[in-house]
């Protein structure tokens, strides 16, 4: 019996080291973002552009700048200076789906650049971007070993960030040490933006902004709602969003009857629901990725558990969230971007900001033209990337470093990803303090389809917000 | 404390619980019959999730009709997992039964992996639930009860009243004597690892259209079976499924009393528990 027991602890001891390895790649999972409705497909094998059709780009160069006379396209590009723009891309791995997103993005701003000329500055001179980027299989030590060998041996004028805040946060450092100006983007980790960096920037909401939001929306389109529960899973991404919505909730004078983490992997819901309908209250925030939360939401309306208002990370913004029918419904989520924001050189009008780029329309149009599918808001941040990089180049009249990060601590405008402005305090230096989350929502339409609509921030908005019946 | 929360967690806990038995007992079965501790059983129970997966949306089976596919998948797949990965190593030291299933375990994620991707999936199904106050007892939940005392039955019949039954718990008893009185051990062997395969599958099936899942799953449920099986007896079906009520019942009703995170802590002290003060389980002899 005893040799019996011994081999049994041995087997559960082998169990759990499988369940660790298990988990070990969504451990490294992206502490910004869900996973993307695109499905995996073979990495771009090489970085030069692909051409696309002129009618479908058109659009999407309405705000490029002055110096964009198609006519003369080719010719200037011939006299344009090279600017190399290095960053690494997770063709494998865990980060892949998100990642191809989000260069696809990227190299649709380069296709514009392209097809614009090239970058001009005031004095005539030309620059032309062109992309370098290796496979960093969703690995830090190869984002590491990669961006030094972009900076030393390459010499790329400028850096991008990989998808991701783990793999953004060692690039961030490599540049940081090296002095190169990098903007980030699919990282929206706060810890990496407080550390007194000085040429990084920061394109995402951070964390502790996800659901802050979520309780401004609550408390407009349900003034009566006092109560609420934080559930969250307890992992780094889902727990610094909770802990700090905690103290802006009740700041906010909401009362947080219940804030409590249940663990990654959990799946069954049941017993913690019972729990917190005893807690009685008026609206659920919290969650964590894509598995948990739609349990979660799924098994609240099997339990018509008399909540309100339910917001949840990650999962809702999926299209696949869908597959549990009605549960879906009056589910809330926030979202980096969404192809039906609203943001246009009006609403920048009106918030008295310059708007830079092409429309919301025009992107996503584009985008869908290039690529035969919708942008997820990944792909709306690697566009954006290089959008920022370029209207700095413009408002610095220069390629010097230095002269860009002024530009860049300068920088208050609407772009069709949103409003972008960057910490200029020394601790947080390029963190993104305008740039808001929109909150969307599963609705029914006229039909009774499930479909999703903007409802959150009021200026983005494409529907009222509902609340649970 | 509100009493109607822990009537209801009491009774969310109890109707687990008996697929978590129903889970337990395929490892245990295999474990009392052969002494294998079977490291493919997480995967087993994916695949009685994707089986009933697959069977449901893309040919259109209801998922309870689809359960008598996935126990014949499940018998063929435990057989051939018997031949290729057991048999030969099953007069072998302990350890090495061990590592051969664990092969098996590692082999099965890699391929489903390859198939299904780790994207999480769910069922999309729905019985009338009843309710009252705080209550709720969904139909999903009844439904899995009864079919998982429908199998236990059928596995207690099959094995007391059927000829090949006896035969399987003769091998189990002394596997010598048995095969002296002409039975064919292999066989017997064989088909227990398939039966024990088919529960698997089954509980995942079940499992299945309770919550969402993906092909990593598995590990957390093959713990579990493991406390389970400790907890009710080595070797011993019904103490299985009295240790997957148990655990179910200990789950819901802890997490009322305690932050959730902490539950699978208190889970696995009872597991110590158990293994010092009662190493043979709940129902095995002392």
């Amino acid at each position: 019996m005893r040799n019996q027991l011994r081999v049994l602890t041995i087997g559960i001891l082998l169990t759990l080291g499988l369940i660790i390895v298990a988990c070990a790649a969504p451990t490294a999972a992206p502490t910004s973002a869900p996973p993307t409705k695109a499905p995996v497909v073979e990495p771009t094998k090489a970085p030069a552009p692909t051409a696309v059709p002129a009618a479908t780009t058109a659009p999407a160069a309405t705000k490029a700048p002055e110096a964009t006379k198609p006519a003369a396209t080719s010719a200037l590009a011939a006299q344009a200076k090279k600017l190399l723009i290095g960053f690494t891309a997770s063709q494998t791995g865990a980060q892949q789906v998100a990642s191809k997103k989000q260069v696809e993005g990227l190299q649709l701003w380069l296709d514009d650049v392209k097809k614009a000329g090239g970058i001009k500055l005031k004095d005539g001179t030309l620059y032309m971007p062109e992309m370098k980027f290796y496979d960093d299989e969703s690995k830090t030590d190869r984002v590491q070993a990669l961006y030094a060998k972009l900076i030393n041996e390459d010499k790329a004028d400028f850096l991008l960030s990989p998808y991701s805040s783990g793999l953004a946060r060692a690039a961030a450092v490599v540049g940081e040490q090296n002095g190169k100006v990098m903007i980030t983007a699919g990282a929206a980790d706060d810890v990496t933006m407080e550390q007194g960096f000085k040429n990084t920037f920061q394109l995402y909401t951070p964390a502790s902004r996800y659901l802050t939001g979520a309780a401004d929306m609550l408390m407009k389109i349900d003034p009566t709602a006092k109560k609420i529960a934080i559930v969250y899973e307890k992992d780094s991404f889902s727990t610094s969003v909770a802990n700090a919505l905690k103290p802006y909730a009740e700041g906010k004078g909401l009362n947080v009857v219940m804030f409590e983490g249940y663990d990654t992997g959990s799946t069954d819901f049941s017993p913690f629901i019972n729990k917190i309908s005893a807690t009685n209250p008026d609206a659920i925030l919290g969650g964590g990725h894509f598995a948990d939360g739609t349990t979660f939401a799924k098994q609240l309306y099997d339990k018509k558990t008399p909540v309100r208002f339910v917001t949840l990370l990650v999962a809702p913004p999926e299209p696949t969230f869908k597959d549990i029918g009605d549960a879906a419904q009056y589910i809330i989520g926030p979202s980096q971007w969404e192809p039906q924001v609203t943001y246009s050189a009006e609403s920048a009008k009106a918030a008295n900001i310059p708007y830079y780029g092409p429309s919301v329309k025009a992107f996503t149009d584009a985008y869908v033209a290039k690529y035969k599918d919708s942008p997820s808001y990944h792909s709306a941040g690697g566009y954006a990337q290089g959008l920022l990089l370029q209207k700095a180049i413009e408002d610095a009249d220069s390629v010097d470093p230095a002269k860009i990060v002024a530009a860049l601590d300068k920088m208050n405008l609407m772009t069709f990803y949103g409003v972008i402005k960057f910490s200029t305090e020394a601790k947080t230096h390029g963190k993104q303090v305008a740039h808001d989350m929109v909150y969307m929502q599963w609705q029914k339409d006229a039909s009774g389809k499930l479909i999703t609509n903007i409802v959150w921030p009021l200026e983005a908005k494409s529907a009222d917000g509902q609340l649970r019946k | 404390m509100n009493f109607e929360v822990l009537i209801a967690s009491s009774i969310d806990g109890l109707t687990l619980g008996f697929v978590f038995g129903l889970m337990a007992m395929g490892l245990t079965l295999i474990f009392g019959v052969m002494k294998v501790i079977n490291l493919g059983h997480g995967p087993f129970i994916v695949m009685g999730m994707f089986a009933v997966l697959v069977l449901s949306q893309n040919l259109g089976i209801n998922p309870y009709l689809a359960l008598p596919i996935v126990i014949v998948l499940g018998l063929v797949t435990g057989v051939v997992t018997y031949f290729v990965a057991v048999h030969r190593v099953i007069n072998a030291p302990e350890l090495t039964t061990l590592l051969a299933t664990f092969s098996v375990n590692m082999m099965l994620i890699g391929a489903l992996t390859i198939i299904f991707s780790t994207s999480p999936r769910g069922l999309s199904l729905e019985l009338p639930a009843f309710r009252a106050g705080t209550i709720t007892v969904l139909g999903t939940r009844v439904v899995a009860v009864l079919i998982a005392l429908l199998v236990t039955g059928a596995l207690y019949a099959f094995l007391y009243r059927t000829h090949i039954g006896k035969s399987i718990r003769a091998v189990a008893n002394n596997r010598s004597a048995a095969e002296l009185m002409g039975i064919n051990s292999t066989w017997a062997l064989a088909l227990s690892f398939g039966i024990g395969t088919v529960l698997a599958m089954v509980s995942g099936a079940l499992l299945a259209t309770l919550f969402g899942f993906t092909v990593l799953s598995g590990g957390g449920l093959e713990t579990k079976s493991f406390v389970i099986v400790v907890l009710g007896g080595l070797g011993n079906p019904t103490g299985a499924l009295l240790g997957g009520i148990v655990i179910g019942l200990l789950e819901s009703i802890t997490t009322i009393f305690m932050p959730v995170s902490y539950v699978p802590v208190f889970e696995f002290v009872v597991f110590i528990l158990i293994l010092l003060f009662r190493p043979n389980g709940l129902l095995g002899a002392r």
